[in-house]
């Protein structure tokens, strides 16, 4: 059974208590969002399966450190999007803008055009999927999980980056300290073509490069100082 | 020329022993020197303010027989939720990671036994912390270590870090050597490596921002738990009315003093204010707002003793928190490892590398063997002893000043020993009515 909660006559608070408790109750519920407004905070902290979809865009943390839940958004997302996500599968029609998938513990962020800079940025376990490109400083400090661009990379991609999968198809303008190339096995291969049929992709594995940590600054070391 | 006098060997005040010792070091190794704790260096600090007690124009109350209670409720401004502490002394967050586990337990223990709260810290909130912490404030911090929702809703309070009073504007790193398994588990990283806590936020940046953030933590957590911002002693003034504008129900103010685990030594002696000067600025800001009590200020950085903390609340503060302090309360720098701290070439008091992980008497720690010589249940005794002897003490000066609650202090109690205390707690010096930058003058 579907629900249809409408912005234009409920607050966010009336908004996200409805969705809570649906996904409190584990109700299994969908959910339709009319006219968002780019209101920030929407649909976060769902801790339970259901489904929601927000008809319009969203503005900051819609998302936010959500479990479980699927949650779709069929304009585009504020920054921050997904921001500690922990499990379950968000999804953006549009674009998003920065920090998308922010420090992400799990699940699949899935964002079908471009998304801005810092996409990833202490990302510990989020599996992102990006259709278009990304800006610059993404997956910074990016500990765990995997980030995957079917376009182009921005600057810096990667920099200080811990042991997080970067796949790349596009691209990349700059890598940052301590990232680099790494050779395309077997089984980064599976793990590609898992995720690209998951993001309902359109794009081969073979066709991606990938990039790692080098991990000459995991431990400090007065010698690679001037690499930071 | 037997005879001649000769003058003593003069030590040069600029290259002092310790001065030269440190340029020594840093040849050797070509790093600067990392430590935890705070400040070293003598600044103007509550030792620098008197009581004045009652006289002729206001009588004082009776010890032990008439009522000063210390009772204090934080995040009234919009939490469903308030905390509700006995006495007006927090303790203020230390990861874990940085303390071991049965240091954190103490921690909660003592907390609780004395009616108050205890705070997490970079790296999540731990069984230990939480099982005997009847009330915990739950650290979010730039790295976001070990955060997660489950624990966002079964914290009692919120407290969003922006900055620390030891390193304003600084971030922060734990050595691999304290990273085992657990550690590294909640941390989302690889045993062994150094682990760098950032130094701002990864998804906001500035008050406009901080705004929605704090919304963001209130939606998830049903506007129940009050949200605190904690600053490092930077700019209290502006520092404090952004936190206020961007929706904070209290607000930490962390003087350079305040200790930290592991940070650069040149930050923590040259960056940042003391707690001292910060105060007044912080509550000025919060009065030109309207919302001085309506926020609550709770200050840290070096609070030691009952007089202490009496000396902030009557600056306008609402609470202290005590880091270091609590620490030692546990058995930090303690005598009977003495032997020990000289193996490490430091002596008790002067014990600084928190870092290393090989803290003698097992606080700042993740080896088993010297984990296991913290009893958290004594050390827990210990530091509740330590806060109740805070909370007379605190209730003696107040008594003395004729208050029947503890935030009835007031500015007016008190006068400076020195022109730089008086300017900075705007006091008026001892024996006059005066102090620097005071209108009229």
């Amino acid at each position: 059974m579907s629900t249809t909660l409408d912005m234009a006559q409920l607050d966010l608070r009336a908004v996200n208590t409805s969705l809570q408790a649906a996904a409190k109750a584990q109700a299994n519920d969908e959910f339709v969002i009319e006219n968002p407004r780019g209101s920030h905070a929407m649909a976060c902290g769902l801790d339970g399966a259901i489904r929601v979809t927000v008809n319009g865009s969203t503005g900051y943390y819609c998302a936010g450190m959500n479990q479980e839940a699927e949650i779709t958004v069929t304009g585009s997302a504020g920054p921050g999007v997904a921001e500690n996500m922990m499990s379950g599968i968000v999804t953006i029609e549009g674009d998003a803008s920065q920090y998308a998938g922010a420090t992400g513990h799990g699940g699949l962020l899935n964002i079908k055009g471009n998304a801005s800079s810092r996409c990833g940025i202490s990302m510990k376990g989020i599996d992102i999927v990006v259709h278009g490109n990304i800006g610059h400083m993404s997956a910074f400090m990016a500990q765990k999980g995997n980030l995957v661009v079917l376009g182009d990379a921005g600057d810096a991609l990667g920099d200080s980056l811990y042991e997080a999968c970067l796949f790349v198809r596009g691209e990349v303008k700059s890598l940052g300290a301590d990232c680099i190339e790494k050779e395309m096995r077997p089984e980064h291969i599976e793990l590609l073509t898992d995720l690209l049929a998951r993001a309902g992709a359109d794009a081969q594995p073979q066709e991606f490069k990938r990039y790692g940590s080098a991990r000459r600054l995991y431990n400090f070391n007065i010698d690679h100082a001037g690499e930071y | 020329m037997e005879n001649t006098p000769n003058t003593l060997p003069r030590q040069s005040w600029t290259f002092s022993n310790d001065t030269n010792s440190e340029i020594r070091r840093a040849a050797d190794t070509g790093i600067y020197d990392i430590r935890g704790g705070g400040a070293k260096r003598r600044v103007p600090h509550f030792d620098d303010l008197l009581f004045l007690g009652a006289s002729m124009s206001r009588y004082p109350l009776e010890g032990y027989r008439e009522k000063c209670t210390t009772s204090v409720t934080l995040g009234t401004r919009f939490a469903k939720k308030p905390i509700e502490l006995d006495i007006p002394i927090t303790i203020a967050g230390m990861s874990f990671g940085s303390l071991s586990g049965p240091a954190k337990e103490a921690l909660g223990r003592g907390a609780t036994m004395a009616g108050t709260s205890t705070t997490t810290g970079d790296g999540g909130m731990t069984e230990e912390e939480r099982g005997h912490s009847e009330k915990l404030v739950y650290q979010y911090l730039p790295s976001r270590y070990g955060m997660n929702p489950d624990d966002l809703r079964r914290a009692d309070a919120i407290e969003v870090v922006v900055g620390q009073g030891a390193k304003p504007g600084g971030g922060g790193m734990l050595l691999g050597q304290k990273i085992t398994e657990r550690v590294a588990g909640m941390r989302c990283l690889p045993e062994g490596i150094d682990q760098r806590s950032a130094c701002r936020h990864p998804d906001w940046t500035g008050p406009d921002d901080l705004e929605i953030k704090i919304l963001e933590l209130r939606e998830i957590t049903n506007w129940e738990k009050p949200i605190y911002v904690k600053i490092g002693g930077a700019r209290p003034y502006y520092d404090t009315a952004l936190a206020v504008k961007a929706g904070a129900d209290v607000v930490v103010l962390d003087g350079m003093q305040g200790g930290t685990a592991a940070t650069q030594d040149v930050f923590i002696e040259h960056v940042g204010q003391p707690t001292l000067a910060c105060i007044r600025p912080a509550v000025q800001a919060l009065q030109d707002l309207g919302m001085h009590r309506e926020v609550q200020l709770v200050v840290s950085g070096g609070i030691r003793t009952g007089a202490d903390v009496a000396k902030a609340l009557a600056l306008g503060a609402d609470a202290v928190s005590i880091g270091t302090a609590a620490l030692v309360a546990l058995g930090d720098n303690d005598p009977k490892w003495e032997a020990e701290y000289q193996k490490l070439g430091s002596t008790t008091g002067a014990y600084d590398d928190w870092h290393e992980g090989r803290d003698p008497a097992g606080i700042t720690t993740q080896d088993a063997d010297l984990m296991a010589r913290l009893d958290p249940t004594e050390a827990g005794r210990r530091l509740r002893n330590y806060l109740n002897v805070l909370t007379l003490e605190c209730q003696t000066l107040a008594r003395a000043c004729g208050k029947s609650h503890v935030h009835n202090l007031e500015p007016e109690d008190l006068c400076a020993l020195t022109m730089e205390a008086a300017a900075m707690a705007q006091v008026p010096l001892a024996g006059t009515n005066w102090y620097p930058g005071k209108p009229g003058f």
